[in-house]
């Protein structure tokens, strides 16, 4: 017994060595590049580590890591890096500040040139680590704080893609009401930005119908997305959408034969009767091209990053055969305007359509649920609203039940 | 009126799971067991009923293979705590976490390989599993959706619920199993095989419980994989137990009454829309408050409970209590 303990402070000593020589090397490291300025540089390719710090395990085939994890694969694809070029750190609580850094440091003792930090309670760790190591790049994900050295934020304009899906839902709707199950009402701007995108795209082609939301105030709890949907088709609701994780509100909209809008990705498979489309990420773009700005040495150019449509970013899923006629036209049609950035959706221009399918492109402010005007008829996009995460409002037409 | 058939209708729905469950774990209480593997019986109930159901697009086979998994589970619990005389409250802690574990690396394991079944390719259970409710009864007004509209479940578990009530206070052998709850050595004295008794409640009970996991995955879920799909509800059922005086019969109405309070959070909307005078402050409440409805009023029942204690109780006197013969 003696022999053993002895043995296990041996051995723990040890390890506190080798952990002050690694910190000591890494350290050194650090001060022999900053000197020779070979960040900018640029990297080689075959000398690319990218670290990722996920929140769960992608290995569960579905949800937030696994999405952000089929988005590391395939930049890994796109550039041709080997398995042992990926450091994943799996599992780590993004509430505790202890289990971050560890995982962010032993990304960097592998010699991780980039580091993902994907889930948005990493936010300050990754600040201060990016201080400490000032010759390895940190990208976070959903968050607001960067530097201008190496350490951005990186998010989606998914709300363009979810316009874009609102005029799937507004084409279809014969009651005038569409369901919506979201995650948070107007207590974040992500979910709330969501809601009123996808109401603006309805309004695009169905100006008496209304959006009906209700909150669920949690991020997962499967079994109130299905009775959320359930509830909103009994209030006369025949197209349902949500933000939420589960294909649950799709698989309810099936089941009582109305039709869904889904979320995160492709659900069609789900609920293959109800599906018209689904507001998708594609974060294998991001992933792409950080990475690809690190090997070039580019990355002060790259700046924080918030993709669209323009990028690849967020998208639709293809259309199923359940949309009306005429519905990837008009799409389509939005989509090329989101493309050459001529019109964003929270502006003073609303978008509508002829007869012969085309946009027509009319000046009207953009006003709350309350009545209160956004945006003065014709005024430029408020979208930055979205992005520092101070849009906090219904517009018109969006009713919380 | 029809939002409040509608909300009633879906409070059933919602309150079925919780019959199974509870009707199970009363088997597994009146022989003196407290099995705290609710959530765990389920999930594995539900992963392999799902399944297997799936895989043959039978019904029989689903409900099968979701009764004889849980009800393997509890045979577990049954071995540790009867035969072993373990603690009951830490095995059944073990067991949930257990339950779970199965549930998670099952279902995992078919996502990443690409073989979860999805329901739409049984097509013949899927159709069985719907809300197809009994044909012409359903279509009365008001009264049908309320009681002749539900999928083949709900009626499976209110049968399942009288026929455990029949078995526990209307037959010998319940009568049996009683008093094994009851106090185990003057069981023993006058010659019931108190072990038998234990094992083969705790047994059925946990199988039960596994059909209340099938029904979370083919209707709650309706077989979309996610990591919560029994989400909580075992632990509820071990609390409506108490609410239930532990009697199959309140059961039903505890079960359904309760689920009344899980489905309140997504009414709310719709039940003041409906009736803006008398319900209207309902949307003013913060959905925090209905998150945790089920749980306040489960902590009530328990404090009531406590407090008048006894008097009519059914709880089993030895509840909880392993029951060891060389101690006598």
């Amino acid at each position: 017994m003696k022999k053993t303990k002895a043995l296990l402070v041996v051995l723990l000593a040890l390890v506190v060595v080798f952990s002050f020589a690694a910190c000591g090397s890494s350290n050194s490291g650090e001060e022999e590049s900053t000197a020779d300025d070979g960040a900018a540089a640029g990297i080689a390719v075959e000398d690319i580590k990218v670290g990722v710090v996920h929140i769960g395990d992608p290995a569960d085939g579905t949800g937030y890591s696994y999405m952000h994890d089929q988005g590391i694969v395939g930049m890994q694809e796109n550039l041709g890096l080997s398995d042992d070029q990926i450091v994943r750190e799996l599992n780590v609580s993004d509430s505790d500040s202890n289990a971050i850094r560890t995982a962010i440091e032993d990304c960097v003792a592998q010699g991780c040139n980039i580091i993902f930090t994907t889930s948005y309670g990493y936010m300050e760790t990754t600040e201060e680590l990016a201080a400490e190591y000032p010759d390895i790049y940190f990208s976070h994900a959903t968050g607001y704080l960067s530097n201008d050295t190496n350490f951005n934020n990186y998010f989606g304009r998914i709300y363009q893609a979810r316009y874009l899906s609102g005029i799937a839902a507004g084409l279809k709707t014969e009651t005038n009401k569409i369901g919506y199950v979201s995650a948070y009402g107007t207590e974040l701007a992500e979910t709330c930005s969501g809601i009123n995108a996808f109401a603006l795209g309805v309004q695009s082609v169905n100006p008496d119908a209304v959006v009906y939301v209700k909150s669920l105030s949690s991020w997962s709890d499967p079994t109130n997305e299905t009775a959320y949907a359930e509830a909103l088709i009994e209030m006369g609701c025949d197209v349902i959408a949500q933000h939420c994780d589960s294909a649950n509100p799709q698989i309810a909209a099936e089941k009582a034969g109305v039709f869904g809008v889904g979320y995160n990705s492709d659900m069609s498979a789900d609920a293959p009767d109800a599906e018209l489309t689904s507001a998708i990420w594609n974060w294998d773009v991001y992933y792409t091209t950080a990475v690809q700005a690190v090997i070039d040495g580019t990355w002060a150019d790259l700046g924080n990053y918030y993709g669209g449509i323009k990028e690849g970013f967020v998208d639709v899923a293809p259309l199923t055969a359940n949309c009306v006629e005429g519905t990837q036209e008009k799409i389509d049609a939005v989509k090329e305007l989101l493309m050459d950035g001529s019109w964003d959706v929270f502006s003073g221009v609303k978008l509508s359509f002829d007869e012969s399918g085309a946009v027509v492109q009319t000046d009207g402010a953009l006003e709350d649920s309350e009545g209160n005007t956004i945006v003065e008829a014709g005024g430029a996009s408020v979208e930055d609203k979205v992005i520092t995460g101070e849009m906090n409002y219904f517009v018109k037409g969006v009713e919380l039940k | 009126m029809a939002v409040l058939i509608g909300f009633l209708y879906y409070a059933v729905r919602m309150g079925t799971p919780l019959l199974f469950a509870t009707t199970g774990e009363i088997l597994s209480e009146r022989a003196g067991n407290l099995n705290l593997g609710v959530e765990g019986m389920m999930a594995v109930g539900a992963i392999c009923g799902y399944c297997l159901g799936c895989f043959t697009n039978s019904l029989l086979v689903a409900m099968a293979a979701a009764f004889l998994s849980a009800a393997l589970c509890a045979l577990i619990y049954a071995v540790l705590t009867v035969t072993f005389q373990t603690n009951q409250t830490v095995t059944g802690l073990a067991l949930t976490i257990f339950g779970n574990g199965v549930y998670l690396f099952i279902g995992r394991m078919l996502t990443n390989t690409g073989s979860f079944p999805a329901l739409s390719d049984a097509a013949h259970l899927k159709r069985i599993v719907a809300d197809n409710g009994i044909p012409l009864l359903r279509d009365i007004p008001y009264l049908g959706r309320l009681l002749f509209s539900y999928n083949i479940f709900v009626y499976i578990a209110i049968a399942v619920a009288i026929v455990a009530w029949a078995y526990i206070l209307r037959t010998k052998v319940g009568l049996r199993v009683r008093a094994v709850g009851e106090n185990p050595a003057a069981a023993d004295a006058v010659g019931v095989n108190v072990n038998r008794a234990k094992y083969l409640n705790i047994v059925v009970g946990g199988g039960i419980c596994g059909l209340g996991g099938c029904y979370m995955a083919f209707v709650t879920n309706g077989g979309a994989w996610n990591e919560s799909w029994i989400n909580g509800m075992g632990w509820i059922a071990v609390a409506l137990v108490i609410f239930a005086n532990w009697n199959p019969l309140k059961a039903i109405f505890g079960s359904f009454f309760f689920g009344m309070f899980n489905v309140l959070m997504a009414w709310k909307g719709n039940l003041s829309d409906a009736f803006p005078t008398v319900l209207g402050w309902l949307s003013a409440i913060p959905n925090e408050f209905y998150q945790l409805l089920p749980f306040l009023i489960t902590a009530l029942v328990l404090a009531i409970e406590s407090a008048r204690k006894k008097k009519n109780s059914a709880e089993p006197g030895y509840l909880s209590v392993n029951y060891y013969r060389e101690e006598r």
